[in-house]
């Protein structure tokens, strides 16, 4: 708004142009600065400071109520020792190792269905769209009831073909498989994505396949895959630091006040163990400590997805 | 509309190819006279299959919803004993008119300030040039990637420090300064758009932020909507800051409080699934509302953040 009329080129005095240059210059520096000051200050505050406080934090013994009590890199000593942090890092692994993959062929599948439906893709699209809507408080709910080991819908549907459904909430062995399953329900953005990668593939590249004799098996592996194995890489990374994170479905099936049933060692995920030793023991300090090894451990893995991909995605040319 | 409207019509012809919308615009025209062919009827045998499998938890949620006590989990898709109560338990076991007012409240700033502020920041990033500016758009992606269990617990104590905890102020308030993911979406629309019209604004003697507000934010109007819309979803859905921030119950959002009846009627031997359930369909409902008012929007914005990263 104060970001003056920058129009007022109107006004030589008897300065040079290079100087009346500059000033515009700032001036334009200013209204810049000015527009983007809401994200400045909001880094400041909420990213900046809190990345520092967090690291120090880290370093303390900190339970809201007294103040921070410095005890140096006894928390990541405190980590190693942790036998819960080994079984949360385990099964964040187990689910992450699984799911993404999962994930990714799901949404692919359906992506491939989808684009061979032409016309009507939108109408399937809309209904394959329609989970990803439901808050994940509520998938978390769907899991404890479609999933019952007793009378849960999938067990009875499994009884129709003899199959004896395991307890899938129950059992220790069966309960990430489970939230694994649950999840797929969610690909709907990804088959969005991938979709319209689909439909960004030049139809002549496949023309020109068939008229040299190629068949769909060659046609989907030597043509569509690399076409859209950018976006294929994308939704793999998203979903791989997604799932590292895994909270909500799980936290709700599994945890929370009044749950004292289960034996939820198999859900424990790494941010819920973080979340628990943070919000509900108070050791801010440790939880300080576990963020910083996830972030590195997201770091890593994503560093290292990044380096393969650079052997198998293709990016055209004129696009960045 | 409900879920069970819309998925009682996917139930019965599933596998009918009716085309409610335009097709896109890379799809191959079809030719004239359409065959029958074998693989036709495979290929949508398959996605009224997969169709099935992604509506029918909702219609079994809306059914079960209408379900006396005793009869939730029979898996039949009609109820035998068709009964309103569980709507009114609901009402009477929990102030759920209250958390759906705490919920669009919260919704409705969170979107509109992440909207407003991060296409400020959109516009400053794309429109100005300046020292400095590929160095802090680079932080600006560079906090993308940063999990939010870093901040997760500083940020809780600058609002326990400000008194905001227990309200609903942390809730919305951050996103008065914008977001990454969306100050980079609408950076791309506003790299998008012409550079001669605002050359021309500017000659025609329109400040910066005349520009902005008359030329360049109509133009973006679709990515404005897909902010709104993609970041009203988020914060209706949202469970982790709620259980941080939230404490009595007179304060929680609808996903909140579900997740009390659930602790409180699905847990620990007080078994009233159908309360659990109906509350599930009442927090979900308006995300369905949402998603049909705004399908066209949520699928370009979609495409856009997957094909163009």
């Amino acid at each position: 708004m104060t970001a003056t009329t920058a129009a007022s080129p109107g006004a030589p005095s008897d300065t040079s142009a290079l100087r009346a240059k500059r000033i515009s210059r700032r001036r334009n520096t200013r209204a810049a600065l000015l527009f983007i000051s809401p994200w400045i200050i909001g880094f400041l505050v909420f990213t900046a400071w809190p990345i520092i406080y967090s690291g120090y934090l880290s370093l303390t013994n900190y339970d809201v109520i007294n103040d921070p009590e410095f005890i140096g890199l006894d928390n990541y000593q405190r980590m190693l020792e942790d036998p819960k942090i080994r079984l949360a890092l385990w099964n964040t692994f187990y689910f992450t190792v699984l799911q993404v993959p999962l994930y990714v062929m799901v949404s692919l599948a359906l992506a491939l269905l989808l684009y061979k439906a032409g016309r009507s893709a939108g109408f399937f699209r809309t209904a394959f769209f329609l989970p990803k809507m439901t808050p994940p408080v509520a998938v978390g709910i769907l899991l404890l009831l479609l999933f019952n080991g007793q009378d849960g819908l999938i067990n009875t549907v499994l009884g129709w073909v003899g199959i004896d459904g395991p307890a899938w909430t129950t059992d220790p062995t069966w309960v990430k498989p489970g939230l694994i399953l649950i999840s797929l329900w969610s690909v709907g953005s990804s088959v969005i994505i991938l979709l319209a990668a689909l439909q960004n593939v030049p139809q002549e590249m496949y023309d020109s396949a068939r008229v040299d004799g190629a068949n769909w098996w060659q046609q989907t592996f030597k043509i569509t895959l690399p076409m859209i194995s950018g976006a294929i890489f994308f939704i793999f990374i998203v979903n791989t630091i997604a799932a590292f994170q895994t909270f909500t479905e799980a936290y709700t099936a599994y945890f929370g006040a009044g749950n004292t049933t289960y034996s939820n060692d198999a859900a424990l995920f790494y941010v819920i163990y973080l979340f628990q030793q943070g919000f509900e023991f108070l050791n801010m300090g440790y939880a300080s400590a576990m963020a910083w090894l996830l972030f590195l451990i997201i770091m890593v893995f994503t560093a290292v997805q990044m380096t393969i991909s650079k052997r198998f995605v293709y990016y055209e040319g004129e696009q960045r | 509309m409900t879920a069970g409207a819309i998925g009682t019509e996917h139930v019965d012809d599933a596998g009918a190819p009716d085309a409610p919308r335009p097709a896109q615009a890379r799809v191959p025209p079809r030719p004239k006279k359409r065959k029958i062919t074998l693989k036709t009827i495979l290929l949508f045998t398959a996605l009224g299959a997969v169709t099935l499998v992604f509506i029918y938890p909702f219609i079994w949620l809306l059914s079960a919803s209408f379900k006396p006590q005793g009869e939730v989990f029979d898996n039949k898709i009609l109820p035998e004993t068709f009964t309103f109560d569980n709507y009114i338990n609901v009402w009477q076991q929990a102030p759920m008119l209250l958390w759906l007012w705490n919920t669009i409240f919260v919704t409705v700033l969170a979107a509109v300030a992440v909207t407003i502020s991060s296409a400020l920041v959109a516009w400053g990033f794309s429109y100005f040039r300046f020292r400095g500016r590929n160095f802090l758009f680079g932080i600006v992606l560079a906090t993308m990637m940063l999990p939010g269990a870093v901040t997760m617990i500083p940020q809780f104590l600058i609002w326990n420090n400000l008194g905001m905890v227990n309200t609903l102020t942390p809730l919305w308030a951050q996103n008065l300064f914008g977001s990454a993911f969306y100050i980079f979406l609408l950076r791309q629309f506003f790299l998008g758009l012409p550079r001669d019209l605002f050359d021309a604004a500017k000659i025609d003697g329109a400040n910066n932020w005349t520009i902005f507000a008359r030329v360049a934010a109509p133009l973006c109007k679709p990515a404005l909507i897909i902010t709104l819309i993609f970041e009203f979803q988020a914060a209706w859905t949202d469970l982790m800051r709620p259980l941080i921030y939230l404490r009595d119950s007179d304060k929680f959002t609808v996903p909140r409080g579900l997740k009390s009846l659930l602790d409180q009627y699905g847990f620990g031997g007080n078994w009233h699934w159908e309360i659990v359930v109906t509350a599930s369909v009442i927090t979900t409902i308006p995300m369905i509302i949402l998603f049909f008012l705004g399908q066209r929007h949520f699928v370009q914005g979609i495409a856009t953040t997957g094909t163009k990263g």
